[in-house]
């Protein structure tokens, strides 16, 4: 008998016990809390998730391809997850390989899994779900108008499409389920909605998919939905009217409050949940303490989508960025602030004259309520901080433009000048940071398909091949 | 019916915060002590609205107001000026973009 078939006799809807499921990392890579996570396993969970990226980052890495966390903590957290799931012989779903999901983060992330089982001498099938959207499809969908407009970046474009370097579509539970019912005991996908790991399994052993994807959205933060709230594992209970939340920290309580509260985190709407197939509709959901610990929840209902549809990502290039950041106490600088920078601008137009259209230089001056979108108004501030970007598509020219505003606004004079040796406190030497190729989002645009399998094709290996006899 | 007094909103809830919903929207949620306190606000949900798309430099049919009654909660969600991390950007997380809610009076 399959695992799937014996989970659904076990835990499946109308089983004789609920489907345990614990969520191990919401960003697998920055660290895993290891006494709560083997608290975890010592509870004999069906399932260990992990998510492993999110949108949050920027445009970086999905259009650089480099993930956001450091090789050595990612394979540790790996360590981790894989010897636990293995020791328990249950599936680890981990979604978004390696920050933004793409494949070379896939690849990248696929490579610490086979050195992990290598080394730890673990066999295992291996099931991994590309993400990637090759641009001709996108075109074909945009040709055939399925593409909805995005608010702030409006249509998507051949120009977008071309000048992408990344491009990703979000899977849903729909791909998790394929690799699961291969048989996989490990799945890791490329750029995933991060309700998809957990709501998976609950789906393919018939529960509801209203209750698996709240639950899913919720636990994906691990103990986030906790009061206080921590990234800590939390082990979710699920049967057929609903699920139980249990942070395995014990100084982390999972409230009626802090449990609903978590609904607004991230999220454009309370009230829904929205997937590839479907949506899970919140509005007459209920919350109840189970004891000081443990909060239950029930009532989402899921209302399918009548066609299904994917979010594609992408990011393109946008130049080199180079970096300056001083400090200015001088009172008569920061009275004149706006002018000085302006006039400094123009200095610089004139000393690269006819490259006018080659590079952006760009000023923030902190202190003077830069953050905040609202006017700041009211007095000056007693110190600013400076942060000067030049960004070009020729790295040169971004590093000889930034050297330039640096040395001139050092040296810039304005009127009532006292402080006449130099205008700006640098806090390094080199002043100047090279930061390297620069991103930007170019797509973010929801697609309506006809079916979403072959857009995220399940692959299957087998790593015992790297084991020792 | 006499007017109930005005306050400000760092007053009245115990969380005021900004974030990303994705890289194209910001989403600032107030979240309250006291029952009253939410109902307080969440009845005057138009005047937020329209206080919020003033502060934020956004027409009013851009900003949404969602009152959040399980978590005494209201959930304000508007479009970003750029898109997170595009150039020009000043907060990528959209974690710091909450501080003109501070001072609204309702």
């Amino acid at each position: 008998m399959s695992r799937i078939d014996r989970l659904r006799r076990e835990c499946g809807r109308g089983g004789a016990r609920a489907l345990r499921i614990l969520s191990a990392s919401g960003q697998l890579g920055y660290g895993i809390p290891e006494a709560p996570f083997r608290a975890g396993l010592d509870r004999r969970p069906d399932m260990i998730g992990c998510d492993m990226g999110s949108i949050d980052i920027g445009p970086h890495y999905l259009g650089s391809g480099r993930m956001a966390t450091s090789p050595a903590a990612t394979l540790k957290d790996l360590r981790l997850v894989l010897r636990g799931a293995r020791a328990l012989d249950v599936p680890l779903v981990i979604g978004t390989a390696g920050s933004a999901g793409a494949a070379p983060h896939l690849e990248a992330t696929l490579r610490m899994v086979r050195q992990v089982a290598a080394e730890e001498n673990l066999g295992f099938r291996l099931a991994s779900v590309p993400a990637d959207i090759p641009p001709d499809v996108l075109r074909r969908m945009v040709a055939e108008g399925r593409v909805a407009d995005a608010p702030g970046l409006g249509p998507l474009t051949e120009e977008a499409i071309a000048a992408s370097s990344g491009l990703v579509g979000q899977m849903g539970a729909e791909a998790f389920c394929r690799a699961l019912a291969a048989g996989a005991d490990v799945v890791v996908a490329g750029r995933a909605c991060d309700t998809g790991i957990y709501a998976a399994l609950p789906q393919m052993l018939g529960h509801d998919r209203g209750l698996a994807t709240h639950m899913a959205k919720i636990v994906e933060c691990t103990s986030l939905c906790c009061d206080p709230g921590g990234r800590d594992a939390i082990l979710a209970e699920l049967d057929d009217t609903g699920f139980s939340l249990e942070s395995m920290a014990q100084h982390r309580a999972a409230t009626p409050v802090s449990v609903a509260a978590h609904s607004l985190y991230e999220q454009a709407d309370p009230y829904a949940i929205t997937e590839p197939e479907g949506s899970a509709d919140l509005r007459n959901v209920r919350y109840t303490a189970l004891d000081a610990r443990r909060t239950r929840v029930e009532g989402a209902v899921w209302r399918p989508a009548a066609v299904p549809s994917v979010k594609i990502e992408g990011a393109r290039p946008v130049g080199h960025r180079t970096i300056f950041i001083a400090a200015v106490s001088d009172p008569g600088f920061i009275a004149q602030s706006g002018a000085i920078l302006a006039a400094l601008s123009r200095q610089v137009r004139d000393l690269y004259a006819g490259r006018d259209g080659d590079y952006t230089l760009r000023f923030r001056d902190y202190g003077r309520g830069v953050l905040p979108v609202a006017p700041p108004g009211g007095p000056d501030p007693v110190e600013l901080l400076i942060l000067a970007e030049v960004l070009s598509p020729d790295p040169e020219l971004a590093e000889d433009v930034l050297r330039s505003a640096k040395q001139f606004l050092l040296h810039f004079g304005f009127p009532g000048r006292v402080s006449t040796a130099g205008n700006l406190a640098f806090p390094f030497s080199p002043a100047e940071i090279t930061m390297g190729p620069a991103y930007a989002f170019s797509v973010y645009h929801v697609a309506t398909v006809s079916e979403l399998a072959s857009l995220f094709p399940v692959r299957i290996e087998d790593t015992s091949s790297g084991m020792r006899d | 019916m006499a007017e109930s007094p005005r306050h400000r909103l760092d007053r009245l809830a115990r969380v005021i915060r900004s974030k990303n919903a994705g890289p194209l929207l910001l989403t600032l949620d107030l979240i309250f002590e006291s029952r009253a306190a939410f109902a307080h606000v969440a009845g005057q949900s138009a005047a937020l609205r329209a206080e919020v798309a003033r502060l934020y430099a956004r027409p009013e049919q851009e900003v949404s107001v969602i009152p959040y009654p399980p978590a005494l909660a209201i959930k304000i969600t508007l479009p970003r000026s750029f898109p997170a991390g595009s150039p020009g950007d000043t907060d990528v997380y959209g974690a710091q973009q909450h501080r003109p809610l501070l001072g609204i009076e309702l």
